[in-house]
């Protein structure tokens, strides 16, 4: 597998410069490998603290600034960060209102970030933490670690962002975090595996023909493998099990995300099946996203988010961002 | 057992999980997501830096700068967990300048404790705690029973090598491995092997030192 790396042991730091230089309006601490916003924490404001391993560019770094998060942890490619990073993280954003932790829910995740909340609270900072569990690929949660945090990241992010960012305080912010996770599902799909660089070979194995119905984003498995069919019926097996675990009814706001390595004419082809999928039925898709936002590397494939919008979700989704990774209305 | 001899033990382990670096990373990326011997690489590797630059009198001292320094190190879930393994175990030592074999056992039933409260996994779910919990209660039996050192440790890593290798026909209900499902099954568990690993560290360097 060829890389465009210099070190699989500097990428993480390399690209974590590399933003620093690209984008102003952020501050990059390379020891502690956080992103906050330049500027410091706002005073009375809560602040947001996600992170996750790094290779899912842009989560989570790139979703740092105005209406969004106030910082990023990076670990190790595929490998949570630790407990140091969110502590550090979580002193550089109080703004004396409390910090709001943002957990997709895997288990090394879970445990750092919980570790970290106990050291927060150590130094007297009140930190809610709310675990993101979108993945509808995991069926039997009480045979499993439960489901996974994937695409409704990036809603929750979005959404508790602005509502941060309009002074709310933080039980209010954590509940809406809560509210746009249980409205959310996610599916993934992916047709190629990916390459840990520093591991050098690929997780895993798919055959020529062969996809992974129901993919994590750090190349952990699904439900199935599946011979490689059309983009017609790939995305409707995607949204038959999101229709399976929740109604696809009223206002909705769909992501369709790229894996890191589906170009995005496929990536809108999907778009279109999934437009096709919903016009039939109960619902409107009033907002989407197309395009890379939680990314596994250089895996092709694509996942499918749907969260059931109410009128304060529209509007906190609408509200103004910008993030080198999202940015409108401002 | 004094600080040098568990100085000496976290460097048989930093040596023995780079050597087998690529297989435990192996086992990682058949059902879970390939970076569990580059971390604990990576981890004990730190711990090494840390020890030669800190004074630890103490056995104690050393297992407690181990734990911390793969909580600060590591990420993912084997940091923490294999952290408050050693965290736990040294809280259970106190500050004896000489670890007898019941303290030893002790220790090695509180860095399980620490494992399952922290992990929430039980016994027969395809994690660390199949090689952990055997271990420890083979040798804590064996000692109990009057056993020699030599004999301790073998029942040690005789129970460590058989709870390993019993995870292969488990179906993983914890961590990451547990989305496989079924296809978890056929499989060692990483975590449980590096836990065997460890054990075997432990013995190898008493066995040197004994000899």
């Amino acid at each position: 597998m060829k890389k465009l790396i210099n070190s699989p042991d500097t990428l993480v730091t390399d690209a974590l410069a590399g933003m620093a230089a690209a984008h102003p309006s952020l501050a990059v601490d390379l020891e502690n490998r956080i992103i906050t916003r330049s500027g410091g924490p706002s005073e009375g404001k809560v602040g947001l603290v996600s992170g996750g391993g790094s290779g899912h560019e842009p989560l989570h770094g790139g979703f740092v600034g105005y209406g969004m998060l106030d910082a990023a942890c990076a670990g190790e490619v595929f490998t949570s960060p630790v407990p140091d990073q969110m502590l550090a993280a979580t002193k550089a954003v109080n703004g004396g209102a409390g910090v709001l932790h943002l957990v997709k829910n895997y288990t090394g995740d879970v445990l750092n970030f919980q570790m970290a909340a106990e050291l927060a609270e150590d130094e007297d900072i009140e930190v809610v933490s709310v675990v993101i569990n979108d993945d509808v690929a995991v069926q039997d949660s009480l045979y499993t670690a439960g489901r996974r945090g994937t695409g409704a990241t990036v809603f929750v992010e979005k959404i508790a962002g602005a509502l941060a960012e309009r002074g709310a305080a933080l039980a209010e912010v954590a509940a809406v975090a809560a509210e746009v996770n249980e409205r959310s599902r996610s599916f993934g799909v992916a047709l190629t595996s990916c390459t840990v660089p520093a591991a050098g070979k690929p997780t895993f194995e798919l055959a020529e023909q062969e996809i992974e119905l129901g993919i994590g984003i750090h190349g952990e498995p699904g439900r199935t493998r599946a011979p490689l069919t059309t983009a017609h019926e790939i995305t409707a097996t995607a949204l038959d099990a999101i229709g399976a675990d929740m109604p696809l009814t009223g206002d909705l706001l769909v992501m369709v995300n790229g894996m890191g390595g589906t170009p995005l004419i496929e990536l809108y082809g999907i778009y279109n099946e999934v437009s096709r999928y919903l016009s039939g039925r109960d619902a409107r898709i009033t907002s989407n996203l197309v395009g890379n936002y939680i990314t596994s590397l250089e895996m092709q494939g694509f996942s499918v988010t749907v969260c059931r919008l109410t009128d304060t979700l529209t509007d906190l989704w609408d509200a103004p961002v910008d993030t080198p990774g999202l940015r409108w209305g401002r | 057992m004094d600080a040098g001899f568990f100085r000496a033990w976290i460097a048989e382990i930093a040596a023995v999980v780079e050597a087998q670096r690529d297989h435990l990373t192996q086992l990682d990326s058949a059902i879970g997501d390939a970076d569990h011997g580059i971390n604990l690489a990576r981890g004990f590797g730190a711990v090494q830096g840390a020890l030669a630059d800190a004074d630890t009198p103490t056995p104690a001292s050393v297992l407690l700068l181990t734990g911390s320094t793969l909580i600060s190190k590591v990420g993912g879930a084997s940091g923490p967990l294999y952290g408050t393994a050693f965290r736990r175990a040294s809280k259970a030592l106190g500050d004896t300048p000489e670890v007898d074999l019941p303290a030893l056992a002790a220790a090695l039933e509180a860095a399980l404790a620490g494992v399952q409260k922290l992990g929430a996994a039980r016994e027969g779910e395809k994690t660390m705690v199949d090689a952990l919990a055997p271990a420890a209660t083979a040798f804590s039996k064996a000692v109990a029973e009057g056993a020699s050192s030599g004999d301790a440790l073998s029942a040690l890593t005789d129970a460590a090598d058989a709870g390993a290798q019993a995870t292969i026909s488990m179906q993983a209900l914890k961590g990451r491995a547990s989305y496989l499902g079924p296809r978890s099954v056929g499989h060692e568990d990483p975590g449980a092997a590096s836990t065997a690993l460890i054990l075997h560290a432990l013995r190898d360097v008493a066995t040197a030192q004994a000899g």
